[in-house]
Parts: C-alpha cells; structure tokens; sequence
C-alpha cells in the first residue's frame, strides 16, 4: 500500500480546539470501517494522544528506538485491544527534545505507509520545529479550528504555511459548535468560517460533553458506539474522508429530534 | 432585526457579537496574509507614489494604496488620480469609489518629490 497510503496531518495553530480528539476518533472510525490505520502523536514533548486511546501504560518504545534500530516498527507500534486495525506510535520520549528533524518523521512515515492505508498526524500546536517537522512527512491536511476569532485568525496562518509546502488537499473540519450561540448570532457562523479561511469543510463537531467523559474514560466515543451529536459528527467525518456523500448536520436542528429528546431524559440523573 | 436585537437596543445592551468578530478577523487576517507591517506598507506606498510621480501628475491627497483581501487572495490596491500627463493636460479625476475599509492605514502624506524631468 506504499503508495496510495494517505498520510493526513491534523494541525491547528492554536492548542486545545480538538486536534487529539479529532485524531482519536477518526483513526478509530477508519479502523472500525475495516481500514488499517496508524495515528502518530508528532507531539512528543506534550504527548496526549495516547491518554485519549487509553493507551498510555502500553508504549514502550517510540518511533525514536526505531529510528535508532534498538527496536522494530512492530515492537513500538501501540495495537488498540479493541480496534485492532488501530496502532498508535509516539514519535519520541518527552524527556528528548529537539532530538527529531523532518528527515526523521519522513523515514518513520515512510516505514508507515508499508503496513498502513491511513497514516494520522497529531501535529503539535504552534508553528515552529514540531510543526515543520509533522509537515515535513504529510500529504494532505485537516485543519481543525473552533468558531473563535483566535482560533480562525492561528488556523489562516497554518493554512499559509501549508500551502507553501505544497500539501493538499486541505480540509476544514469546525470543531465545538454550539448550535444557540450561532443562532443567537453570539458565535461566528460556519458560513463566516469557512468564508474567511476559503476551505472546503469536511465536517463539523457540535459541543459535547461526552467528550470530556469519553476522554475521563480513555475511550474514543466512536470506539464505544455511541449516538452522542460529537459521535456522530466523527463518524460522518472519516466516511466523507473514504469519500462517502454524507450531508452536513444542520446545527439549528440539533437536539429537537425526538431521538435527542430521549438521550437526554436518559441522561438525567434520577438519583 | 430580531426580537434579541430590539431588547437589546430597548435595554442599551450591545449586539451579538459574531458580526463584530467577523470584522475584526476580516481585518487582522488581511495584514497577516501578506506580512506586511503598517510601516513598510507606508513605504512602499510612498515609492510607488513616486514612481508613477516620474510618468504623469497625480493627486497626492486623493491617493490611496491599501490591502483587500477575498478568499485568500490579497490584492494591493493603488488609487491614483491623475492630474495630467507630463505632456498633455488630459484631465482624469475619476476617482473610483473603492470599498476599501483600510483607510486607516493611510498615514498623512509626507512625500516631497515633485513630478520633475
């Protein structure tokens, strides 16, 4: 599969608007949807990637030990339990900064490819080495952002510097959506996003606090099945990723379906 | 209008917010893009003021060189009204209506050459 491996960077400029999220749920998604799939955290100094697989007491080598031949590929790739066709790899130690270069995550990407059809970055935030690197080794880019003028103003920049580099396409996908602050016009509109950073949108993620207990748990929400609205807005993404026509969720008509009205008296706390 | 917006108004609260969000990024993103700060955009205002000053006469005051962004394409606008050619006194002071929301950049006119030849 070396050559018609995709390898796609999740990347956003600024920290916490959902690249890790993002990048658990898709790759359990593709795996789910019979894809063999390899999530690469490139964030070694502040990795988190595997916290939110649940699988952080099971790395014990990094993409580092086989890049310096004390161990293969296989021994340092991370197999989910549940989702076998997901293998996670940590590019390097915390404790070892500035050891990586573009050359480095290029070789390990490219040893990737060999076994994998989908290769996801995590790429750090910022736009400095971590970056530079990730970039380095990508293709084709997901840049995530949240309906926030900071959040918009960091992503156009990555969106500069990615096309300077030649990596496309690059796709948009608006993370933490909160249906009544756009109607009520208090939040920019996914119009006004998709506007202002002239990309095609490849899905949007409504808030959701499942999230938070997803991650609390160390268990993607699409590896649990769940119809929670984020869950279904993961999954909607990485099937328009294999290429599937699926329509956009309308935010306005989010949770007034009688499907949602169940879910939430579910989720009420009786005692 | 909504009925948000007439409470608003009633109660002398301030609108929603995402339209002035907008604003801001459409602005902040248009000098990002390109790189350029406020001071070397003066400059290069300044000599492409003086490099058109060499060929024909033009209106230094109605003058005006700004960044319009659209779709991630920045474009450098010029206005410049002429005032006549080096040879002729063609007169065409039409000066078109730009949209141009940048005409805060636009510091005073200091350049001191003169169309000369």
């Amino acid at each position: 599969m070396t050559s018609d491996t995709r390898v796609i960077l999740i990347c956003s400029g600024k920290g916490g608007v959902g690249k890790t999220t993002l990048t658990a749920n898709l790759g359990i998604s593709l795996a789910r949807k019979g894809s063999p799939t390899a999530v690469l955290d490139a964030d070694f100094g502040l990795r988190n990637l595997d916290l939110l697989l649940g699988l952080e007491n099971r790395i014990v080598y990094t993409a580092q030990e086989v890049l310096e031949e004390t161990c293969r590929l296989d021994q340092a790739l991370v197999k989910h339990k549940q989702e076998p066709n997901l293998s996670l790899l940590p590019a390097g130690n915390p404790r070892m900064l500035d050891w990586l270069k573009p050359e480095d995550m290029k070789k390990i990407v490219g040893m990737l490819s060999e076994q994998f059809q989908y290769v996801l970055i995590d790429c750090p935030a910022g736009v400095e080495d971590g970056f530079r690197n990730a970039v380095a080794a990508s293709k084709e880019a997901i840049i995530v952002t949240n309906p926030e003028v900071s959040a918009v103003r960091d992503a156009d920049r990555v969106i500069g510097l990615l096309n300077t580099n030649d990596i496309k396409p690059v796709q948009l996908v608006l993370n933490r959506v909160r249906p009544k602050m756009m109607e009520s016009q208090e939040m920019l509109s996914i119009d006004d996003v998709t506007d202002i950073l002239a990309l095609p949108l490849l899905g949007l993620v409504l808030e959701d606090e499942q999230v938070i207990v997803s991650t609390n748990r160390g268990e993607p929400l699409t590896l649990i099945g769940s119809q929670s609205p984020a869950a279904r807005c993961y999954s909607n993404i990485a099937g328009r990723l294999q290429g599937e026509e699926i329509p956009l969720i309308d935010p306005s008509q989010e949770g007034n379906g009688l499907g949602d009205k169940f879910r939430r008296l579910m989720q009420t706390k009786i005692f | 209008m909504t009925l948000r917006d007439i409470l608003n108004k009633l109660l002398g609260r301030q609108p929603a917010s995402a339209a002035k969000a907008r604003e801001r990024l459409q602005l902040v993103l248009a000098h990002d893009r390109t790189d350029l700060s406020p001071d070397l955009l003066e400059q290069m205002r300044e000599e492409i003021l003086a490099v058109v000053a060499k060929y024909v006469e033009i209106d230094f005051e109605g003058g005006e060189v700004s960044l319009e962004t659209e779709d991630r394409m920045t474009a450098l606008v010029a206005n410049l009204p002429i005032k006549r050619t080096l040879n002729g006194e063609i007169k065409l002071k039409e000066k078109e209506s730009s949209s141009s929301s940048e005409k805060n950049h636009e510091k005073k006119n200091n350049l001191s050459e003169q169309a000369s030849v």
